[in-house]
């Protein structure tokens, strides 16, 4: 696993999908290919209340994942420093094995350069010591990007804040 | 290192601060302008998609001239030159045959509608409209009748509120950033959201209570919570002694809506609506009732919007933390105003508008907006007068306007269209002259003076040079007015001179914009002392429940309510709206956006659907008494069975588009052309339709 996580704040995710236009502005991609995308499930009842959820899901890169070792040329790999898995797309030729090898469904099609592509948490940005596209400009900054063992605590602090002014609200927000 | 350009973004009308990044005359990045709080760099989709239109092959990319039939794409390539002289030597001639009243501008509101103003009334027009009336006509003028200032002057102090009440303001679809944030930060800290809405929207599943109202009946609803809060005493006694006329008036008025009678009218149980009343009561007055954004969907419109604002005036929230505010400009801080040329004096126009706002149709409309849904009658019948000639500019007749195949109708009665615009729209297709403006990211416009608790000036720079051989329209304007004698209304040369005319009187410079992009007038937020000195404009200088502007005019402060009887079997309330991803008309094409929300679907209630043997996903026909359309449904028990609902802005016929070419279908074709006069809005909810399965 990448020494990094996305964090969703679901209560305040509202589905505007944002953070898919975000990731594909910022690469510059083409129709097709939705390197960070949300799910939308529901809505449904919960304690008479309609409620939908909106899952976030990029690429959750994994501590051993499922699309480097399925590779044949060594275009999909993992930084050694931080665990990013991510595409050379000098080496990628195209042959899809990432694709099918990833239970998530995280690399994408490019039909642009016929390529595979991927969530690399822009590593660019992240390595001038700034966050994924996704997350700084999320509208609600429910995304919140960092070190995978700090996040525990930001969401403590969260849920200390709720449980201190309205305990049926954090009930209700599940 | 990237050059930074701090500007305004323009995908939609909401126009949130950005900060935009630029290499080599390229746009790299685009986000929420980080020093500016409830922004700090968050951005919607439609604004980093604003690269997306930057780029893009499928807009305007020089001047055209119609050379077939209106609408059938038939161009030539005009130098500016000669497309601007066309456009001046056919408004002169049409000017000098049928006076200046036969030239009708027709915009969207921008930053450089005062610049627009100043051509129309030197060219001797009294024929400026906007799309406001469109969207929020009954609105503005509900609260003037109130309290004497419009809906534009009138802020939400959302991060302070305990309790928000929506009545279908899709708060989270529609997309302000910064109140989206703020009303998060008092949901942080406790406070409640109450949903009222026919269709389960994102805002509905974020909410402490919904309720799914049956469709057209809020009024009762709110008469019902009127007559309770007044019988069990909940007001704010107080402030309503000290600012509400009228009161009497209003107890006598809703004595026989009680909450038994609102429940069978609005189908929410009456001991719910009573402990509505008392929950909000319990909070106030850091309370609000929102009075809505759109506005425009019943005939007696106004009746409601008033409903809305009387509840926040009963709960004193009305210029009070955690409530609603009049929003304070520049002079309350201490600054002179900025300049507008439309200020300057013009010569006297005799002719009346062409829509009668303001007089005969509309009396107490707002006719500095005017009601453009006047536009296809004034045409046909020539009534008031012949219209010869229509200019726009990121305005669109043929999916704003209801009843658009009319609307069409009445266009080729004209001798000129001339649009100017960033994209090819409907209007754009149909015209004569296509003017293509730059895009907000190629060019700079008027400063924009935000008027609220602390007044703020922004500047919306240019990032990058013109992709294409494109305009700014206070450019395309001016070039039009020198050409038509008619340039010294206009004293600019340059945007700087723009800008440096708007500065003269506020005390700031342009390089107090360079650090951050915007410049804060006040440090302290401006409230009036709510006990002693709320600056009602009113007759009485008091929230006026008796209108005397109503009532001047002959509309009654209050009327009875009308029943809404349920639909005939196999009719629908057919209901409109939008969703996070499109910008009402003008998004539709962008190639990410697109890709998001491809195509609008006709929500329609699993009853219902079934009855009528209708499939999630099948298309379907839509017949509403005037026109007839087809699109997919979705079939859901989201949705109230009395209603079906459709995104807006789909169904475009403009084959360059090629991304949302005939994708869903146009809810302006369905609409019947029926307003509120009193209010000024049309009725776009009225429409029953009945849904076939093909």
């Amino acid at each position: 696993m990448s020494i990094y996580y996305i964090l969703q704040d679901q209560r305040k995710c509202i589905g505007c999908l944002s953070c898919e236009v975000h990731c594909k502005s910022n690469k510059g991609l083409p129709l097709g290919p939705r390197l960070g995308q949300i799910i939308p499930v529901g809505p449904k009842m919960v304690a008479d209340l309609p409620k939908q959820a909106f899952v976030f899901m990029p690429c959750f890169h994994c501590e051993e994942p499922w699309c480097v070792p399925a590779c044949p040329t060594g275009a999909m790999r993992q930084r050694p420093r931080d665990g990013i898995v991510y595409v050379d797309h000098t080496l990628c030729v195209g042959c899809k094995s990432c694709i099918t090898a990833c239970p998530w469904g995280a690399p994408q099609w490019n039909p642009e350069t016929g390529k595979a592509v991927k969530c690399d948490y822009c590593m660019d940005r992240i390595d001038k010591g700034l966050k994924p596209a996704c997350v700084t400009k999320c509208v609600t900054h429910c995304l919140l990007f960092g070190k995978a063992d700090k996040l525990d605590q930001s969401r403590r602090q969260q849920f200390a804040k709720n449980v201190a002014f309205e305990l049926d609200q954090v009930v209700s927000a599940r | 290192m990237p050059q930074e350009v701090f500007s305004i973004c323009f995908m939609c009308t909401v126009r949130c601060p950005i900060r935009v990044e630029v290499e080599n005359d390229e746009v790299t990045w685009i986000e929420g302008n980080p020093y500016v709080p409830g922004i700090e760099g968050a951005i919607c989709a439609k604004g980093s998609a604003g690269l997306a239109l930057l780029n893009d092959s499928e807009r305007p990319q020089y001047p055209m001239i119609r050379t077939g039939p209106r609408g059938a794409g038939q161009w030539r390539r005009a130098s500016w030159e000669e497309a601007l002289d066309y456009v001046a030597d056919r408004l002169k001639a049409i000017v000098g045959e049928f006076g200046g009243q036969s030239v009708v501008f027709g915009e969207r509101t921008n930053l450089n509608t005062h610049i627009s103003k100043t051509f129309v009334k030197a060219l001797g027009s009294p024929n400026h409209f906007t799309h406001d009336a469109l969207c929020k006509g009954s609105l503005n003028t509900a609260f003037r009748t109130l309290t004497g200032f419009t809906d534009a002057q009138v802020g939400v102090d959302y991060a302070n509120s305990r309790h928000v009440v929506f009545y279908g303001r899709n708060l989270f679809e529609s997309l302000e950033i910064k109140a989206i944030n703020n009303l998060f930060k008092a949901l942080d800290k406790g406070a409640k959201l109450t949903y009222i809405d026919p269709r389960v929207t994102i805002t509905a599943t974020k909410a402490n209570r919904y309720w799914m109202i049956r469709p057209g009946t809020d009024l009762a609803l709110n008469y019902a919570l009127i007559h309770t809060i007044l019988k069990e005493g909940l007001e704010d006694e107080e402030y309503v002694r000290r600012w509400v006329k009228g009161l009497e008036q209003l107890r006598t008025f809703v004595e026989p809506y009680t909450p038994e009678w609102a429940a069978q009218e609005c189908g929410i149980l009456a001991e719910d609506i009573v402990a509505l009343a008392r929950e909000v009561a319990a909070d106030k007055p850091h309370v609000v009732f929102h009075y809505g954004y759109r506005s425009s969907h019943h005939p007696n419109e106004i009746y409601l919007r008033r409903s809305l604002i009387i509840l926040n005036a009963l709960m004193g929230a009305i210029e009070t933390p955690g409530g609603l505010f009049f929003k304070k400009g520049l002079k309350a801080a201490g600054r002179g105003d900025i300049g507008k040329y439309v200020s300057q004096e013009f010569p006297k126009i005799s002719a009346p508008r062409f829509d009668g706002s303001g007089s005969t149709q509309f009396p107490i409309a707002d006719s500095s907006h005017g009601n453009p849904q006047m536009l296809a009658h004034a045409i046909l019948k020539e009534d008031p007068y012949p219209i010869k000639a229509l200019i726009v500019n990121r305005f669109e007749p043929l999916q704003s306007l209801p009843d658009s195949a009319t609307v069409r109708e009445a266009l080729d009665k004209l001798d000129l269209i001339v649009d100017i615009d960033v994209n090819y729209s409907e209007i754009g297709w149909y015209a004569d002259v296509l003017l293509p403006e730059s895009t907000y990211l190629e060019r700079g416009d008027s400063i924009q003076a935000i008027s609220g608790l602390k007044p703020q000036l922004f500047i919306r720079k240019p990032a990058v040079s013109p992709r294409y051989d494109t305009k700014p329209a206070w450019w395309i304007i001016k070039e039009l007015a020198n050409r038509l004698d008619l340039g010294q209304y206009l004293p600019y040369a340059t945007l700087e001179d723009i800008w440096n005319f708007q500065l003269k009187d506020t005390g700031a410079k342009l390089e107090d914009f360079d650090e951050k992009g915007f410049v804060v007038l006040s440090d302290k937020a401006l409230w009036w002392d709510r006990d002693k000195d709320i600056q009602f404009k009113t007759p009485s200088g008091k929230i006026e429940l008796a209108s005397t502007l109503m009532e001047n005019a002959g509309f009654p402060s209050f009327t009875p309510y009308v029943p809404v009887p349920p639909p005939p079997e196999g009719h629908f309330r057919l209901t409109v709206g939008r969703c996070a991803a499109h910008t009402h008309v003008s998004t539709q094409n962008n190639l990410y956006l697109s890709e998001l929300v491809p195509e609008n679907e006709l929500w329609i209630n699993t009853a219902p659907a079934a009855r009528l043997g209708i499939q999630d996903g099948a298309l379907v026909e839509v017949v509403s008494p005037i026109r007839t359309v087809r699109l997919k449904a979705k079939v859901t028990d989201w949705i109230h069975p009395e209603a079906v609902f459709m995104l807006h802005g789909f169904g475009k016929t403009v084959p360059v588009q090629t991304r949302c070419y005939q994708k869903g279908a146009s809810d302006a074709l369905l609409q019947e052309n029926v307003s509120d006069h009193a209010g000024g809005s049309p009725a776009l909810d009225e429409t029953l339709v009945t849904v076939r399965a093909i």
